[in-house]
């Protein structure tokens, strides 16, 4: 009933979320064994930052617009082009579906 | 249709209709003036309904007391009362938009009343 | 009950059109009967969809002859084609029909709180109603003409609910954008019909279907209702009103118009399979829709992943998750004409396609109506400035995770159900396609991942000390669809055998949905 198949292949979830709960049982085996003597409140649960002092509230959350700055930059030959073709003007979109229904024309013409 | 006009000339003023539609709406930044082209284009979409309906030498498609002739095609006509409704409709939403986006943004340029790009 | 049976297509669209001129005279005595009345037309309609869904895995394919003395008196004594408007309900119009049942009521009932400051809320529940009604209309029709009429009444109806909040410039800019694509797609789709009407004299999808050749003025009719449809889904290249509209429309809007333009993407494949089938060259229009599908995969989630705008992300990554349902079911088609390959992947592509504008359709909703409760409770949807919200949002951090990690594809969840159909089927048509879609797969993680950490990780901010959980509707209206992941989630085996490939097969056969009407 829950099973996929697909020739030889198959996707069972059930089978998927027992490994899951197996494996989360056998991670909080792990950590139980852990440490459980420490002092709350002191400098042992404070954030450490090799002696530096942490940058406040505000300055400590990572902008969205800084995250994956090398995927951008390594990509920059394509996404320069493509940002600059979603220019926002009505009448761009408009010669888009005129190309592309030109485009579908031609093709089922000659080979269709 | 008179003698001495070719068959298809209602067709090429649909084309001829449609085309100029097509090139206001892709060059006008005006947003009235492209509007404007969304009506004109309908109206070319409804001549191309109704004349594909005419049959030669047909009559308008009246049931009751008819002489017996050929008649043009009912249905097209039907289809175009509707689509002149549906046209009518969507015309006067654009124009209430348009002026809401001309108190906004002061502007009814399309290049420069725009606020979402990429 | 059979009597409920036997009318429930046109009731289906008829209840909500009468509720929804009921509803401005209701919202002048009382509001809360206006809300109860919404909320009761949508789960009526729900009612007799789910009815008449069990009738069709019964019986077969169910007909409705408009103005008829008998609703399945097809065509009348002297005729020799149907002249009535026929309403033609098979396995992937129910389907369909499913999804925006439980789409809109669940979008509705979120609405109730999240639309509680605005004014005019009389008009925004009848054009709600309207759409309801008008995508109803798409999904059960079996007329070219018809299916015009719904089209255009959905269309204006959500461009006019795209644009409600006329107190921001950009909603306008949305709904404009909205109302001129769809203005001009919809003209495009009459011209095709009336080459259609023109050439055969035909309105009726299954009658044409029957006397179709395939000439050149209907090559001329297949590219524009490819195009025009192609359009109004969202598919890149014509894909970028797309997420211009669908930011700026309140939450509850678009996750509905999200389900309203994949109805017009059903629009295409009807057209494809049933009206045109077997005439086509299939490989040719097959490897137009597989080209199509890839460029919006590939297109859709790499602009998603530098917007700073959390509606306008997942905008993009609907436009993404369109190109997977284009691939599957271009595959299917391709292979449409070679009965060996259809029946070894080609049906499977069918089915994993159509799975998943099933599964599209549960997380989708989720996610947009969990960045509305986050616009709701900060009034901002810009990412920049959102933060740690996952301490005080908790039940809205955790719907938002189970969103991602649906549409990213993770194992068990549903969206790697879908996904496995359609990288396994697609890998034995070519591998590279299967390939591209892994790897929009990954980067849709990327993408979610990002939006994730910017809004609800990291500590807490002193902008949004005083933020509470949003109120109780929202988050029913939220876990409607969440339940619906859990579900598909678990028993994805179930949904398949009973709703996906009936509806497959259902497109595949042309000659079972011809002889319905025609008789045989």
């Amino acid at each position: 009933m829950a099973t996929l198949e697909f020739g030889l292949d198959f996707w069972d979830p059930i089978v998927c979320v027992i490994a899951f709960l197996v494996l989360i049982a056998v991670a909080y085996l792990l950590r139980s064994r852990g440490q459980k003597k420490y002092k709350k409140g002191t400098v042992q649960t404070q954030i450490f930052l090799s002696g530096e002092e942490p940058p406040d509230v505000e300055q400590r959350h990572i902008k969205a617009h800084n995250i994956y700055w090398g995927f951008f930059q390594a990509l920059k030959g394509y996404y320069d082009p493509t940002i600059k073709a979603h220019t926002g003007i009505i009448n761009d979109y408009i010669i888009w579906f005129a190309a592309i229904a030109a485009i579908t024309a031609v093709i089922l013409f000659i080979v269709g | 249709m008179t003698q001495g006009a070719p068959f298809n000339v209602p067709f090429l003023a649909v084309a001829a209709l449609i085309g100029i539609a097509f090139y206001i709406i892709l060059s006008q930044r005006n947003l009235i003036k492209l509007v404007m082209g969304l009506g004109i284009m309908a109206s070319g979409v409804n001549l191309f309904l109704v004349t594909l309906g005419y049959r030669e030498g047909g009559v308008a498609p009246i049931y009751t007391h008819a002489p017996i002739e050929r008649m043009v095609l009912p249905v097209p006509q039907a289809l175009t009362l509707t689509s002149i409704v549906i046209a009518v409709a969507t015309l006067a939403l654009m124009l209430s938009m348009v002026v809401h986006i001309y108190r906004h943004t002061g502007s009814i340029d399309s290049e420069e009343s725009r606020t979402m790009k990429g | 009950m059979d009597k409920l049976i036997t009318h429930s297509p046109i009731l289906i669209i008829a209840i909500p059109l009468l509720a929804a001129f009921l509803t401005p005279l209701i919202s002048r005595a009382n509001q809360k009967a206006r809300d109860v009345l919404v909320i009761t037309t949508l789960a009526f309609a729900e009612f007799l969809v789910i009815i008449l869904a069990r009738d069709i895995c019964a019986n077969g394919i169910h007909i409705y002859t408009l103005g008829a003395s008998s609703p399945t008196l097809t065509i009348p004594e002297q005729y020799m084609v149907p002249v009535r408007i026929i309403l033609e309900v098979d396995a992937m119009s129910i389907f369909m029909c499913i999804i925006w049942a439980t789409v809109s009521l669940a979008a509705a009932i979120y609405s109730l709180s999240s639309m509680k400051e605005e004014t005019g809320r009389d008009r925004f529940y009848t054009l709600l109603l309207l759409m309801v009604g008008g995508t109803f209309g798409m999904m059960l029709t079996g007329d070219l003409f018809n299916l015009f009429v719904f089209l255009e009444i959905s269309s204006i109806a959500g461009g006019a609910l795209a644009a409600f909040r006329t107190r921001f410039a950009d909603a306008l800019e949305g709904g404009l954008k909205y109302i001129i694509i769809s203005t001009v797609g919809a003209l495009m789709v009459l011209f095709a019909i009336g080459i259609f009407y023109a050439q055969y004299n035909l309105l009726n999808i299954a009658a044409l279907a029957q006397v179709i050749q395939y000439t050149m003025l209907d090559k001329i009719a297949l590219t524009l209702l490819v195009t025009a449809f192609a359009m109004k889904t969202g598919v890149v290249p014509l894909h970028m009103w797309f997420p211009d509209t669908y930011t700026v429309a309140p939450a509850s809007i678009t996750a509905m118009l999200v389900i309203s333009s994949h109805a017009c993407m059903y629009l295409l494949f009807r057209i494809c399979f049933s009206l045109y089938g077997v005439t086509l060259n299939m490989a040719t229009v097959g490897w137009i829709i597989i080209i199509l599908g890839v460029l919006s995969m590939f297109v859709g989630v790499t602009m998603a992943v530098p917007q700073t705008d959390i509606k306008r992300l997942m905008s993009y990554h609907a436009i993404s998750q369109i190109g997977y349902m284009w691939l599957g079911v271009g595959v299917g088609l391709a292979v449409l004409g070679n009965p060996e390959a259809l029946a070894t992947y080609g049906r499977e592509a069918i089915s994993g396609g159509i799975f998943h504008i099933l599964n599209h359709a549960v997380y989708k909703p989720l996610l947009f109506l969990t960045a509305g409760a986050l616009f709701y409770r900060t009034g901002t949807r810009d990412l920049n400035r959102m933060g740690g919200l996952g301490h005080s949002m908790k039940l809205t951090s955790i719907f938002f995770i189970i969103g991602t990690l649906s549409i990213s594809g993770v194992p068990p969840l549903n969206g790697f159900a879908s996904k496995f159909m359609i990288y396994e089927s697609v890998y034995r048509f070519n591998p590279i396609l299967a390939v591209i879609a892994m790897l929009v797969s990954i980067i849709t993680l990327a993408s979610f991942t990002k939006a994730f950490q910017s809004a609800f990780m990291g500590p807490e901010l002193s902008a949004y000390k005083g933020v509470k959980e949003v109120p109780k509707s929202m988050i029913i209206g939220m876990g409607i669809p969440a339940a619906g992941i859990i579900f598909f989630s678990l028993f994805p085996g179930l949904i398949v055998d009973w709703i996906v490939h009936p509806a497959a097969d259902a497109l595949i056969n042309q000659a079972t949905y011809i002889n319905a009407v025609m008789g045989g």
